[in-house]
């Protein structure tokens, strides 16, 4: 079933969060990758994490799996993983 | 081993069909400073060095550079979709058409096909960690040029976040070639 208007705008938005949060900690990564005992740094790394990890599984529940193989969970009655959109395909 | 996550690193919008913005960005796809070099250049690179934070950095923008690639080849496929016959020959794209429709292809916006001899591995870490440092700084002006071509906002937004992301790489990989010559020169005792 193809997603509506209102499912995709809530998907977006719900994946801008996730996109802010991932960016914030692909940083402090890279960053500690030659930083590595920055301990603000480790302690932003660790919180950002936890958020992330929350917005992750609010996505799961209302669309479907974020990631293959196992880690995400199949929430829903049917295999949305092949049914939400692509990412060069979302609309917004 | 690697696990996709269905999602764009950014958001990624188009104004509309725009064959010829479409044929200048395919440049960073294909091309030879584009994302594909980046990626496999890095990755390719973990291999032979000497230390494992230059093995993490390696790893972790490497992989970054394979969310770049996909960014752009949003860009591209956005920039496509809906475009005319004639919009398409009048952007010179009529070539790329012929062989390809509206698929994307690992060329530059002149056809000219990817080449592994865009990336280089001597083996030698030093030199390598400076390939890695020009090889920014080319993406970086490779993205201003582009920007300087755009003639929409949205895929400008686009290209000035890809630029900066380069500036910062350029960081890291200076902070590793230090760090790695620190190593290579201490005194070892055997
Ligand atoms: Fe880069």
């Amino acid at each position: 079933m193809e997603a509506t208007g209102m499912d995709n705008r809530r998907m977006a938005q719900m994946l801008l969060q996730i996109q802010q949060l991932e960016f914030t900690a692909l940083e402090l990564n890279l960053f500690l990758d030659t930083h590595p005992d920055d301990q603000q740094a480790l302690a932003m790394f660790n919180k950002v994490h936890q958020d992330l990890m929350q917005c992750i599984r609010n996505y799961e529940q209302f669309c479907g799996p974020l990631l293959n193989f196992g880690f995400s969970p199949a929430l829903q009655n049917t295999w949305k993983w092949a049914e939400l959109p692509w990412p060069w395909e979302l609309k917004y | 081993m690697w696990i996709y996550e269905k999602k764009l690193q950014i958001p990624v919008r188009v104004s509309g069909p725009n064959p010829r913005l479409a044929k200048e960005v395919l440049t960073q796809y294909g091309g030879p400073e584009g994302e594909l070099s980046a990626s496999l250049r890095y990755l390719n690179m973990r291999y032979s060095m000497p230390t494992s934070r230059a093995k993490a950095v390696l790893t972790d923008i490497g992989t970054e550079e394979l969310a770049h690639m996909e960014i752009v080849g949003t860009v591209v496929y956005k920039l496509l979709e809906g475009a005319s016959i004639e919009a398409i020959k009048a952007a010179g794209l009529d070539g790329h058409y012929a062989t390809h429709d509206s698929a994307l292809f690992w060329s530059d916006p002149n056809g000219v096909p990817w080449t592994a001899a865009y990336v280089s591995a001597t083996g030698d870490p030093v030199a390598d960690l400076h390939e890695n440092l020009a090889a920014e700084q080319k993406a970086r002006a490779v993205y201003e040029n582009l920007i300087c071509l755009s003639d929409d906002p949205c895929v400008t937004d686009v290209l000035r976040y890809l630029r900066e992301r380069e500036v910062v790489h350029f960081q890291r990989f200076g902070e590793t070639l230090m760090q790695v010559q620190e190593c290579m020169s201490q005194k070892r005792f055997y």
